[in-house]
């Protein structure tokens, strides 16, 4: 048996594993890889990630078990320092040998540091590890702590150096981008589209230095400025440098690889460099006479090398890399392609420039106006896969290359067909070298039905996952060309839609979810379709979450929403925010005997935390008895209409917002829908409410109450908008039970109203044709169906401290009284939280 | 914290030394879950209907080491019987224990039989 070493367990060193292993006649040989960094390789990539969740397991491309299930030795934490030619070993640093008979150089490359002087000083940092990022997100904590409004600055304007913008951003210092050259990326971009670029970047709070040369890092020995020479300083906290890549080759002169005069191993088309056995892939190779600073040409090199040591000597480097790249910096779109620019006489351009948009777009062409040679987009990139795959293939361009970038004349359609269009060679996934060939046939010759088979067949989309949006229009269009429907059905238990499902539930009388399964479904449900039949069920018959608890999410089934350490929390309903002191005691008084942290929300009410699953209902009987109801806070289902004093107290108000939020939350209380509601209602357009930031909100103005519809704060905050202006109480009520009874009849599971009205097709004007025109004949019947269900409104809560059958449900233990001795508090402020969890 | 989760393994149904009697068959609501107590052991016991099948685990998610699993959701994926934890929607097979949405440990199944009206787990102890 033959032995492999790969020396580096990056990106790269990780794929030549994974092909390794995938190919037929891998089983004669034996992999040991070794990595220097203390866990197994991850995706660098998306490292920015790691500043938002810090979850590094997240990154991880595979799990240590994957190398022992696959036959591989990975020693991590483990650097290699010298290769001894001769008799075929290597050396690590804790003194070990290893020998092979493969050598595998993917040891990637370092961040270049500059030689300014200064750099080795405290708060300087380089961004390429986990290890790295650690270290600057405790360095920036402590910055804030003891400067709010420190800053940071990044040495280098490139694609990496805007990407740590961002993280600074996040970090919540205040960015500072320097960049020697005059224009940003100046690999990809010109001049103008730079400038695009820095305008966008400016107006989201990350200031751009360009042509700056640092000539050193001030400060004792920690940095407190940067000093570009004649009294132009920029006083910073923290510095990232991100002013380009060194190839990792140490290892090479150990042994006298051939090296380029700047570094990197020289390797020729079979990844092989100077010395026989010996292959190098990855961001150390020098191919070309280049480092590719991107993962999709060491996946390649990676998949060659991989073939040269299995036998298939036909697998070769071509000889043209593409480096065409597109990425989201900041929710800004840049992408560039081919050649991004290029003087005149080499072809011409096609430029179209918004700045007020912040866009720019630019296409070059050949002289003949035949084929396209590349071109830059910032601030919309939709048509990059389409514009690339028309490079990459030598398409043929339509008469008026223009409209490649500015839409068809007068339909603002596309002047491109879809990726169906594409010829089958095209390579649609380059980080897993999958063709649009590759993607269609797998479904043409029924190895897949869907895009999820497509991707566990061929892996597309899991790289860097720009192909998304491709992939899934070849799928789909594929699949109807074949006759077969392509729908958003809600799971592999119901072939339907929620508004079809909805549909059939009504005609068919179902009741149950056994039922509905026997009437259209297989299986035995899951987590996806059992919680949206009881949306419809509540919708059609509201009937409580006690009626089928057990198809109920598992906040709805217990009535409350589950903490951390499975205590769950209580919050009964305040309408309006309005509350007598008497309430307030009693409020007081439970969460005193039941030991629970009280907390104001921030829906106007209160919120007593860490209840025990057992003491629920005793709790709840408390409340109740003192003329509480549920909050319904667990439910997909109206939350709270929050209030401002409106008229009643207010200078400025003008009318009684708190009555109309009352009357409201009133009316919609207890009502389920495809997400949660909210409702706002302000005295005037100060808006004290926030109703703007709400499902619904209305806000008082002279000679009524102006009515907007279909906002949300959230991960994705959206305005409200205008609905109806100056109308009555009445017709606010009217409009607004239509509007939520459409919305919950035809809106897909857990579709909160923006995002339902951003795919109404007609938008705004179509849903005022629907709520105020009755242009769908549908107003009466929406007004009767709500009516109903506000009738038939009980608290569920109620009905389950009423009975002792229900009450069963809220027990830890059914065997014993005995209470979860896995459930720990500790003590915080005063009050108590559930000990923090650990992994 | 991995203490706890050692206290959990799969009991081969050969291996079998006590039939403990958990509790009454009404106990356990129908297309749902709740949790037994063995000495200091927390085992969901699960019960679907139409198929008149039962299932037993550890009521240990493996994913914040909370005892929730019996709170979980009831379904099938591809067929094979599976619990969603209430926490954060990771599933486990219920029938091998495997975590399908992710690399969780796999958590501990236990042999569950019907008799006279009660519900019996089996222990190897
Ligand atoms: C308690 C509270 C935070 C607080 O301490 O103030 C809270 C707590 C939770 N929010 Fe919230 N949200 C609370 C006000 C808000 C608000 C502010 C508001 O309502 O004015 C928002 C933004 C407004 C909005 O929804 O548009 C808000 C946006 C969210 C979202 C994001 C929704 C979105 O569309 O993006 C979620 C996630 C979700 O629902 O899927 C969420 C989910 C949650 C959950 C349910 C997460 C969970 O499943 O455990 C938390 C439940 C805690 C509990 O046990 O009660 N919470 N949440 C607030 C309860 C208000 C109340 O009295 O009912
Ligand atoms: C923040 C960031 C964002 C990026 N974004 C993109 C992007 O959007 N698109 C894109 O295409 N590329 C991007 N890249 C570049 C991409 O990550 C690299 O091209 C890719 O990681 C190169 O893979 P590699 O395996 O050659 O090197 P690496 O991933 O660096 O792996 C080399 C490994 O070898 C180890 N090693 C080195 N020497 C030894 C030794 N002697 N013994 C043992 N182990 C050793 C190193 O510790 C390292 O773990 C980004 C990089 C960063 C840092
Ligand atoms: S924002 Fe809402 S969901 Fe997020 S942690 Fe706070 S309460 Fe929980
Ligand atoms: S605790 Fe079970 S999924 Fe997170």
């Amino acid at each position: 048996m033959k032995t492999v070493i790969v020396v580096g367990n990056g990106m790269v060193g990780y794929k030549f594993c994974e092909k390794f292993r995938a190919h037929p006649a891998n089983s004669a040989f034996k992999l040991i890889v070794f990595g220097e960094e203390p866990r197994p390789a991850y995706d660098r990539v998306h490292l920015s990630e790691y500043f938002g969740n810090q979850d590094a397991k997240a990154l991880e491309l595979a799990p240590a078990s994957w190398y022992s299930d696959n036959n591989i030795n990975l020693i991590t934490n483990e650097r290699v320092t010298d290769i001894l030619n001769e008799t075929q070993e290597v050396r690590t640093i804790s003194g070990k040998s290893f020998s092979y008979d493969y050598l595998v150089l993917a040891t990637g490359s370092a961040p270049f540091v500059p030689p300014i002087k200064g750099v080795e000083k405290e708060g300087v940092f380089v961004y390429r590890t986990i290890e790295d990022l650690e270290e600057m997100l405790s360095y920036a904590a402590q910055i804030k702590a003891i400067k709010p409004d420190g800053r940071a600055a990044i040495l280098g304007g490139g694609l990496l150096g805007l990407e740590a913008g961002k993280a600074v951003l996040d970090m919540g210092l205040e960015p500072h981008v320097v960049e020697f050259a005059p224009k940003l990326m100046p690999r990809q971009l010109d001049t103008r589209s730079s400038n695009v670029l820095q305008l966008k970047l400016e107006s989201m709070g990350i200031q751009i230095h360009l042509g700056k040369a640092t000539n050193q890092i001030l400060g004792e020995s920690v940095i407190e400025g940067m000093d570009f020479g004649e009294d132009d300083q920029l006083d910073v906290d923290m510095l990232i440098i991100s002013a380009g890549i060194r190839p990792r080759d140490e290892l090479g002169k150990t042994c006298g690889l051939d090296m380029g005069t700047r570094g990197g191993i020289v390797v020729n088309n079979k990844m092989e460099t100077s010395i026989p056995n010996i292959y190098a892939i990855g961001e150390v190779a020098l191919y070309n006479q280049m480092i590719y600073g991107l993962v999709a040409p060491g996946y390649d090199m990676a998949n060659v090398a991989a073939n040269q040591i299995l036998g298939n000597p036909e697998v070769l480097m071509p000889a043209d890399i593409d480096m065409s790249t597109k990425l989201k910096l900041m929710g800004v779109d840049v992408a560039s392609f081919g050649t991004p620019y290029m003087p005149a006489e080499k072809g011409l351009s096609i430029i179209y420039e918004n700045k007020t948009k912040h866009l720019y777009k630019r296409i070059n062409v050949s002289h003949d106006g035949k084929t396209l040679l590349g071109g830059i987009l910032v601030g919309d990139a939709n048509d990059y896969n389409i514009l690339h795959q028309m490079y990459l293939n030598n398409m043929s361009l339509p008469e008026n290359a223009e409209e490649l970038i500015v839409g068809a004349r007068g339909d603002g359609g596309s002047a491109f067909g879809s990726a169906i269009d594409l010829p089958d060679t095209a390579q649609i996934c380059s980080c897993e070298s999958i063709s649009k060939g590759k993607i269609c046939g797998s479904i043409k010759e029924g190895t897949c039905n869907s895009l999820k088979d497509v991707i566990g067949l061929t892996k597309a989309t899991t790289g860097c996952g720009g192909c998304k949006p491709m992939v899934v229009d070849l799928v789909n269009e594929t699949l109807k060309s074949m006759g077969k429907e392509v729908k958003d059905v809600i799971c592999e238990h119901f072939e339907y839609t929620r508004q079809e499902l909805y549909g059939i539930v009504k005609v068919k009388n179902i009741q149950t979810f056994d039922e509905a399964l026997d009437k259209c479904g297989k299986g035995d449900g899951c987590e996806v379709c059992k919680p949206a039949l009881a949306s419809i069920f509540a919708t059609i018959y509201n009937d409580t979450a006690n009626k089928e608890d057990v198809i109920q999410d598992s906040n709805d089934r217990f009535l409350a929403n589950i903490q951390r350490n499975g205590s769950y929390s209580v919050v009964p309903r305040i309408p309006g925010g309005e509350i007598t002191p008497e309430k307030l005691i009693v409020i007081g008084e439970v969460a005193k005997e039941y030991n629970l942290y009280t907390k104001i929300t921030g829906g106007q009410r209160i919120d007593l935390f860490g209840a025990e699953l057992n003491d629920l209902p005793a709790i709840w009987k408390k409340l109740i008895d003192a003329g509480f109801e549920s909050g319904h806070a667990y439910g997909k289902s109206l939350r709270t209409v929050k209030s401002c004093v409106g008229s009643t107290w207010c200078r400025y108000g003008m009318d009684e917002s708190v009555s109309f939020a009352i009357e409201l939350e009133d009316r919609y209380k207890g009502l389920r829908s495809p997400h949660k509601l909210k409702g706002g209602v302000s005295g005037c357009i100060r808006e004290c409410a926030e109703a703007r930031g709400k499902d619904f909100g209305v806000i008082a103005v002279d000679g009524g109450w102006n009515l907007y519809v279909c906002g949300n704060g959230g991960a994705t905050p959206k305005h409200a908008i205008l609905l109806a202006e100056q109308i009555d109480n009445e017709t606010v009520i009217k409009y607004l039970d239509r509007f939520l009874m459409y919305y919950i009849r035809t809106a897909a599971p857990l579709m909160r109203t923006a995002t339902w009205l951003d795919k109404l097709e007609g938008g705004i004007d179509q849903l005022k044709r629907i709520v105020i025109d009755d242009s769908l004949n549908l107003a009466e019947e929406l007004e009767i169906e709500m009516q109903s269900l506000v009738d038939k409104y009980e608290c569920e809560w109620k009905q389950a401290v009423e009975c002792e059958e229900m009450k069963k449900r809220f027990s830890h233990f059914v065997n014993t009284e005995e209470r979860d001795d896995n459930m720990v508090f500790v003590p915080m402020r005063d009050q108590k939280m559930p000990e923090p969890w650990t992994n | 914290m991995d203490s706890i989760l050692s206290e959990y393994t799969t009991v081969d149904p050969t291996t079998v030394s006590v039939w403990f009697k958990a509790c009454n068959v009404n106990d356990i609501p129908e297309n749902g879950g709740a949790c037994v107590k063995y000495k200091n052991k927390q085992i969901a016991v699960y019960h679907y209907k139409r198929k008149q099948t039962w299932y037993a685990c550890q009521n240990l998610c493996p994913h914040k080491m909370e005892m929730v699993l019996s709170r979980g959701m009831l379904g099938d994926a591809d067929g094979i019987a599976k619990v969603a934890c209430p926490m954060h929607k990771k599933t486990f097979s219920l029938e091998s224990g495997e975590n399908l949405n992710g690399d969780l440990p796999a958590i501990a199944i236990y042999p569950i039989k019907i008799e006279d009206g009660f519900v019996y787990i089996g222990f190897s102890e």
